[in-house]
């Protein structure tokens, strides 16, 4: 490139003296900057082919006197500025003016994005892609418990969903490649459909100005991100394997990336992941293999003053769910409960049997963007969802390839935002959200549907801004308008809908009777405002202080509104409510942050107080054909949660470095006064590194991780009568399981195996001691032991 | 030179990714009819457990008709049992959500090797022995023999369980499985 430009100018350096030529010519100009609009002063200015220099006066002009006609070569450079090269073919005299870009983070995000937050005043933590490398074979879930504050609610081992400061599905927003993930997240045993491989960097926010993504991010948000590439011609790529003793499986996933210097790219990636039964140290988890498959294609066009993106991602999961979590009733339950070890373990196997899952999940979105002169970046996002979730059951009859729950999801929106930067001080973003949602509850499942058909819109307008009060100080605010529509079709049983005295509050929603059934159409209009208020300061020593207040408003879910029936995973008989009321949060999030490799620290309280909190509580019970079934209501409470997450890192010598981190939660029922369900426990970790650069970039790691015991727990435990053996049956729900610890191996090594691409090598133990254990967050934990002990292989090209 | 075959790869890209779209979300359609959403419940709603001796006829029996939630389950027994006598037991299972009713004590006997009745009594002397047997000549339950002792009073459960241990110790919590039916009977032998 280099030799053809520098031949390119010779040839043009020899042309020169051929022709007969004006050499009079007055090249004049004028360096303003993009956003600004204002002069650039003292920015250089070259004629690379003359060797000619000048700068820019104080109004930002510049001028060169006795050009010669024919092309010249302009390189302008002004600090903090990309510098700028241009051709410009001088026939004449010449007034040109040129606009320079100095917002210079923006361009080079590539480099320099690395370290850098999504706002400066928010309290975020990164997930970065060597991290997400390192669990290829895992989920989401498993990747985020890394972080200080966020831990995981799962079912079984392989639904795992994350859980920020205790919140997790409907209160949490996931936003993937900048698209808000709908797939029936309001589900316990609903695992977000995403594929990690495909992402390049995960930030999960704690607190921050997130009024753009929505509303109702009452636990937070974790926002799932692409790489910007480097506007050069270039082909690049990586492929990797992970393979693991427990659950005889891992994951094969490749990528390829193409950049050209015009600032076009595009980037493919796949992976496929299978696994077998899981093994506790005991036994092994009859049915509990996994398959999942997942495609993603980006393409864009990357220019400074306009550009687009197209994504499109496929992510298609087959979970088998453990065979003896299927519970017929409530003496059942307490079987499970009472006996050490599930029944009928049998023999490793890959089969996926019923009970099961199988998701398809399709994300699609279109963004373009367009930079204008002295005003900003307007962005316009379209993007589409499509979930398809079919839950299979142990059923009678050759029914085994007939879902008990079939739905179908989807959702669309549009997005524009307008990003104004002109000031240098002061930023705003002003948006607005068009959404459609329709849930199909596909008929032929031959139960009664979980979530009913219906058809939800969503409005949204708002406005979010930041100002630099100082160097070091900002603020950053923001309020945002929801405006939501739900209109359903739900056929209740009509002793139900009587007996919640929906008859009485909802006359209106009332349609046809048939027999035992009532045809209704509830419709609910909503009306939310959100506000978002940041301040952050950069003091001495590396030192961060960063303060948020959030107000947060959620619509209800469908399933708090809707539900009715028998979840069978955990025996009980699961009640909505139509008059549920929205919830309403406060938050308030205060950290200090130290960011330095030798010494650094995050320090992070939290208050969240929660009015109308909806949690789901066992209220009494139900008796049907199949025997008693413990009741779970939707209740809606006073709630407040606090606690604190403290993050340290220090280097102990050049070679050794300490990572560790602790997070402790309360949650309180205010309304009964007494602990809220599912609060994880405190949880604290420690990992010692070392690494050598000069052999290979060694690196060895112990970890340890230890989960209390949740001491503060609602008591929730009820007494049952067993008719076959006469007793009156303890049923113990609430109480938790016991502290565990648990340590892990890891160590990796990179080779320079090819002229043009590395080889880096890595194994991993997992639970090396072997440890039995139950942990209180997942649903499973009546049933089975988490995890014995895994060896782990990965085998990663960059190329 | 190089900018065309740029074009063309981004041109090839996008057609990619379109028809990618277009294919799903063809493939994703669902064929089944949208008129057609009354959801048929596969539920058992009725048992029925009709006892015999010559021309003593006694039904215990348990009805849900609006199955799982809405209405409670409410149970009928015509009458008491006659003190020291055999009674031949035979079960029915309805879905009386249907019209009309599906009969589901076929479905068991197709399936019967995942199936299997459970009787306990708390009246002293009562005794429920299961006469017929799957195909693998393990018990079954559908047919019973049920001999009384003196009078006296107390309950009769039935249990079925989905896909229990078989042959097991001939208790229900031995069996393990899923409970599908679980209902108790107050009786009376005179």
């Amino acid at each position: 490139m280099q030799k053809i430009y520098f031949l390119c100018i010779a040839l043009f350096l020899s042309q020169i003296p051929i022709d007969a030529q004006n050499c009079n010519l007055l090249f004049k100009g004028k360096i303003t900057d993009f956003h600004e609009d204002t002069p650039l002063i003292g920015a250089s200015i070259r004629i690379i082919n003359l060797n000619k220099y000048t700068a820019t006066d104080l109004e930002g002009f510049f001028e060169f006197n006795d050009l010669c006609e024919g092309k010249i070569e302009l390189e302008i450079k002004h600090i903090a500025c990309e510098t700028k090269r241009i051709t410009i073919n001088l026939e004449k005299n010449l007034f040109k003016e040129i606009l320079m870009e100095h917002h210079l983070e923006e361009l080079n995000e590539v480099i320099v994005k690395n370290n850098t937050k999504t706002a400066t005043t928010s309290i975020e933590q990164t997930i970065k892609e060597e991290v997400i490398e390192n669990y290829t074979d895992k989920s989401l879930g498993d990747a985020l418990k890394t972080i200080s504050g966020v831990s995981s609610l799962s079912t079984g081992t392989t639904i795992v969903k994350p859980m920020i400061h205790g919140l997790h599905s409907s209160r949490l927003l996931i936003i993937n490649n900048s698209v808000r993930m709908f797939d029936q997240e309001w589900g316990d045993e609903h695992a977000p459909n995403f594929d990690l491989n495909s992402s390049n960097r995960i930030d999960v926010i704690k607190g921050a100005n997130t009024l753009k993504y929505g509303s109702d991010a009452i636990g937070g948000l974790i926002l799932i991100r692409g790489k910007k590439y480097a506007a050069k011609d270039s082909i690049f790529g990586k492929s990797s394997i992970s393979l693991n003793s427990n659950g005889l499986g891992g994951n094969v996933n490749t990528e390829i990336v193409k950049t050209y210097t015009s600032g076009y790219f595009g980037k493919f990636q796949t992976s496929y992941k299978r696994f077998g039964d899981f093994k506790t140290p005991n036994y092994h988890l009859t049915n509990t293999g996994m398959q999942n498959f997942n495609a993603s294609f980006r393409v864009g066009y990357n220019g400074f003053e306009k550009g687009f993106e197209a994504f499109y991602s496929i992510v298609n999961n087959n979970f088998g769910i453990l065979q003896l979590s299927h519970i017929g009733n409530v003496n059942d339950l307490v079987q499970a409960i009472n006996s050490p070890e599930p029944r009928n373990t049998e023999n490793f196997s890959y089969k996926i049997e019923n009970p099961k899952q199988i998701i398809l999940h399709h994300l699609g979105k279109i963004e373009a963007y367009k930079r204008f002169k002295g005003l900003g970046k307007l962005t316009v996002q379209y993007d589409f969802q499509i979930n398809r979730r079919k839950e299979f059951d142990l059923g009678r009859g050759n029914r085994e390839n007939t879902p008990v729950i079939d739905l179908r999801l989807f959702t669309t929106s549009l997005q524009p935002n307008l990003h104004i930067d002109f000031s240098p001080n002061l930023t705003f973003d002003i948006g607005m959200l068009g959404r459609f949602q329709q849930n199909n509850a596909v008929a032929g499942t031959r139960s009664r549907p979980l979530i009913p058909d219906y058809e939800k819109i969503d409005a949204a307008i708002y406005t979010t801004g930041s100002y630099h009060i100082d160097e070091s100080t900002e603020i950053n605010a923001g309020i945002r308008y929801d405006f939501s529509k739900i209109d359903a079709n739900k056929t209740y049983l009509l002793a139900d809908w009587k007996k919640n005295n929906f008859d009485q509050l909802f006359p209106e929603f009332e349609g046809e009777i048939d027999n035992t059934r009532i045809k209704t159409h509830p419709k609910f209009t909503f009306h939310n405002v959100s506000a978002s208020l940041g301040f952050s300061k950069r003091l001495e020593n590396e030192f961060t202080l960063l303060m948020h207040y959030g107000l947060g408003t959620r619509v209800p879910n469908p399933s708090e509104f809707f539900s009715d029936g028998v979840h069978h995973s955990n025996a009980r008989f699961e009640i909505g409510f139509l008059n549920i009321k929205k919830e309403i949060a406060n938050k308030f999030n205060i950290s200090l942050e130290r960011s330095n490799d030798n010494f650094g620290f995050i320090v992070s309280p939290y208050y969240k107080r929660i009015k109308g909190f909806i949690q789901l509580i066992p209220t009494g019970i139900t008796t049907t054909i199949k025997g008693a079934f413990p009741v779970w209501e939707y209740d809606q409470v006073a709630a407040e949660i606090f606690g604190i997450d403290i993050d340290l890192n220090k280097r102990i010598n050049h070679q050794f470095d300490y990572l560790g981190n602790i997070s402790w939660i309360q949650g309180n029922n205010l309304t009964e006064d007494i602990p809220l369900l599912h609060m994880p426990g405190t949880n604290f970790s420690n990992r010692i590194v070392y690494t050598n650069e000069k052999w290979n970039q060694l690196s060895i790691g112990i970890k340890n991780t230890t989960v209390l015991r949740q001491n503060q727990y609602p008591n929730y435990n009820f007494f049952t009568f067993n008719p076959s053996t006469q007793q009156e049956v303890f049923v113990d729900i609430s109480t938790p399981p016991p502290a565990y610890s648990l340590f892990g191996f890891s160590a990796s090594a990179t080779f320079n195996a090819f002229k043009k691409g590395s080889l880096k090598l890595e194994f991993n133990i997992e639970n090396i001691l072997d440890v039995s254990y139950r942990e209180y967050l997942n649903r499973f934990r009546f049933y089975a032991d988490e995890l014995g002990r895994n060896f782990n292989i990965k085998i990663k090209i960059n190329y | 030179m190089n900018s065309t075959s740029n074009l063309k790869t981004i041109k090839l890209l996008a057609i990619l990714f379109i028809s990618a779209l277009t294919f799903t979300a063809c493939s994703e359609d669902d064929h089944d009819d949208h008129d057609d959403h009354d959801h048929e419940e596969e539920v058992i709603t009725t048992l029925n457990y009709t006892l015999t001796n010559g021309s003593d006829v006694v039904t215990l029996s348990f009805s849900d008709p609006d199955g799982e939630g809405g209405n409670e389950g409410t149970y009928s027994i015509s009458g008491p049992l006659k003190a020291n006598s055999t009674y031949t037991g035979a079960i029915e299972l309805l879905n009386e959500t249907e019209s009309p009713a599906e009969d589901i004590t076929e479905e068991i006997e197709e399936e019967d090797d995942e199936h299997e009745f459970f009787f306990t009594s708390t009246v002293a002397g009562l005794a429920i022995t299961k006469t017929d047997a799957d195909g693998n000549g393990n018990p079954l339950g559908l047919e019973t023999s049920l001999s009384s002792g003196g009078a006296g009073s107390g309950s009769i459960t039935v249990v079925l369980k989905h896909e229990p241990t078989k042959p097991n110790d001939g208790t229900s919590a031995g069996a393990g499985g899923s409970t599908d039916i679980e209902v108790t009977f107050n009786v009376t032998v005179e």
